[in-house]
């Protein structure tokens, strides 16, 4: 296992953290808890995170105070409802540096967000023969909605390979990039792995012959800075929940150009300018591909996420994790007989890892039973899983709440397992 | 929480290190493929099957210890019984597994899959101990189609 010191992308921030993990912890309620008569050492960040008070507050202060439908009414609380809703909407397109917020559409999440893309865009852009590119490490919401596109439209599915330390293939890449691609789908930070893919890098390679790009940033927005403009895709999704906001709202971002021509995904309420019996005419975007009631409160909390975020600043967090990172992985590293799976220089804070002779589930069950809360399993990455010719790993994915207490228990707990075991 | 020792017993345990009767079976009659979406476990069963009497049960696949466990134990248990009686066994391991815990399960009957009876404290597991289970209905009805845990 690599011990490389490189800093995460994006980190401008001092060495030390910038700010107090302690107090930071105590923002969180969920942390506060028992798990088994013990303090909860919460390790499943990749799967979804826990939110701060502010954002459990903003839902339910809608919900007590100003709850009405948007865009429609004209008394004050559905003035207020869509004031907040489309406040949200700015914060997250200063968030990531989008042009306008005219480019932010609200989805349920990463995955509907893909869908929508594939349906849309897709159907009109992709033809039979065309190819699409993937990589070996895509969580199964940026591979089944594009094999669903190629069902329809006879268009082929290309996989970028990766290698034993889960880095993607960028020769491999390269020639896979042919007059017949037409577009290239990947994701940002591997969920499973936490390789954080070069992506500046591979949209250029692809702009250079002006294929667009999709980026799955579920797994990179929580742990860094996001800069769609830098990074130079056409699209880039994520869900709020695994950044600190409710369930069901995710973002789509995409190039104004490209969401004027794309047709609209559902029909219904709100994403309509005109209806009649000889036809119906469409809202502007983004509203456009926002039909019916969305889920107001969801994206209200996520732009209380955001703020929160904002107030601890994504650099720092992506030092403090990073850092974290490294202590775990010295730590782990340290028990005989566990390895683990994705040792690229560039991560996020997430480790998968599997023991000899013991079965990530039975790893899951018994630190489960010390507090510790981790995922075990094929983590919707069938594909990768079958590459390291295995079926499932235990996986440990840090926030900057987590501390090294967190990890001391894991490893403590992982001790354990071998203990049950031996 | 619910004691580990409940779950992994020394007898689980051993059978997880040495699974028995874990081999392929050339001359099976019958077999089937098993497969738990939750963790990915993978299982071929396969059943020598002679007038209704299952001469020889083997398995194969990569499992966790509760899975493992099961499938060896299953095929200690069934091994030179008829057909006709693994159903109603399955139905007993079954209902020892799902069981309220204020709910005596007949051990006895079970002999030593009761082994098994501290699963039931810990729900996400069951289908860890039944896709032996499962598997073998499906090679009992010889379906070729792979049987999950849903």
């Amino acid at each position: 296992m690599t011990t490389t010191t490189t800093k995460p992308r994006g980190s401008q921030a001092a060495k030390a953290p910038a700010f107090d993990s302690v107090a930071i912890r105590s923002d969180f309620p969920l942390l506060q808890t028992q798990s088994h008569g013990k303090p909860l050492a919460y390790l499943d960040n990749a799967a979804t995170s826990q939110k701060p008070q502010a954002v459990i507050a903003a839902a339910a202060r809608y919900y007590t105070t100003y709850n009405a439908n948007i865009h429609r009414g004209v008394y004050k609380l559905s003035v207020d409802a869509t004031a907040a809703y489309e406040a949200a909407r700015e914060k997250v397109a200063r968030f990531i540096n989008a042009p306008s917020e005219r480019e932010i559409v609200f989805v349920r999440g990463a995955t509907e967000a893909v869908n929508l893309v594939a349906a849309t865009w897709g159907m009109e852009n992709i033809h039979s023969g065309d190819e699409i590119i993937l990589s070996e490490m895509e969580h199964h919401s940026n591979i089944v909605p594009w094999q669903l596109l190629a069902q329809r439209t006879g268009a082929v599915i290309k996989v970028i390979a990766i290698s034993q330390h889960g880095e993607l293939a960028m020769d491999q890449y390269a020639q896979l990039l042919s007059d017949r691609t037409r577009l290239v789908a990947l994701t940002h930070v591997s969920n499973a792995l936490g390789t954080i893919n070069p992506i500046e890098r591979i949209v250029s390679m692809a702009k250079a012959r002006g294929i667009p790009v999709l980026i799955d940033g579920a797994q990179s927005i929580p742990h860094m800075a996001i800069d769609v403009r830098k990074i130079g895709c056409d699209f880039f999704v994520f869900s709020g929940h695994k950044l600190y906001a409710p369930t069901g709202i995710g973002v789509l971002w995409a190039k104004g150009e490209l969401l004027e021509k794309m047709p609209p995904y559902q029909g219904g309420g709100d994403m309509i300018s005109t209806v009649s019996f000889a036809g119906s005419t469409w809202n502007d975007i983004p509203h456009k591909f926002e039909a019916g009631t969305p889920h107001i409160s969801g994206a209200i909390g996520l732009g209380v996420a955001i703020d929160y975020l904002g107030g601890i600043g994504m650099d720092a967090i992506a030092e403090y994790e990073h850092d974290l990172l490294m202590y775990a992985t010295k730590q782990l590293n340290r028990i005989p007989g566990l390895q683990i799976i994705g040792t690229a220089p560039e991560k996020a804070a997430v480790i998968s890892f599997i023991m000899e002779n013991i079965h990530p589930h039975d790893i899951g069950t018994i630190v489960d039973g010390e507090g510790v809360a981790i995922r075990t399993g094929h983590h919707c990455c069938q594909p990768l899983m079958d590459h390291y010719n295995i079926a499932a790993t235990a996986r440990a994915s840090l926030a900057f709440y987590n501390n090294r207490e967190d990890v001391d228990r894991l490893v403590a707990a992982v001790e354990k397992v071998k203990e049950v075991f031996n | 929480m619910s004691d580990l020792r409940d779950l992994y017993q020394q007898t689980i345990l051993d059978h997880t290190r040495k699974p028995r009767n874990k081999h392929e079976m050339p001359d099976a009659t019958s077999t089937a493929d098993g497969h738990n979406r939750l963790c990915g476990d993978k299982i071929r069963l396969f059943l020598k099957v002679n007038a209704g009497i299952i001469e020889d049960i083997s398995f194969t696949g990569n499992g966790c210890a509760i899975s493992t466990a099961s499938a060896s134990m299953m095929t200690e248990a069934l091994k030179g019984k008829s057909v006709a009686e693994a159903q109603p066994l399955f139905e007993l391991f079954h209902t020892m597994l799902t069981s309220p815990m204020d709910q005596e399960p007949d051990l006895e009957a079970l002999n030593k899959l009761a082994v098994f009876s501290g699963v039931r404290e810990f729900p996400v597991r069951v289908k860890c101990a039944t896709l032996p289970w499962h598997t073998l209905q499906a090679a009992i009805k010889n379906q070729d189609a792979p049987v999950t845990t849903e």
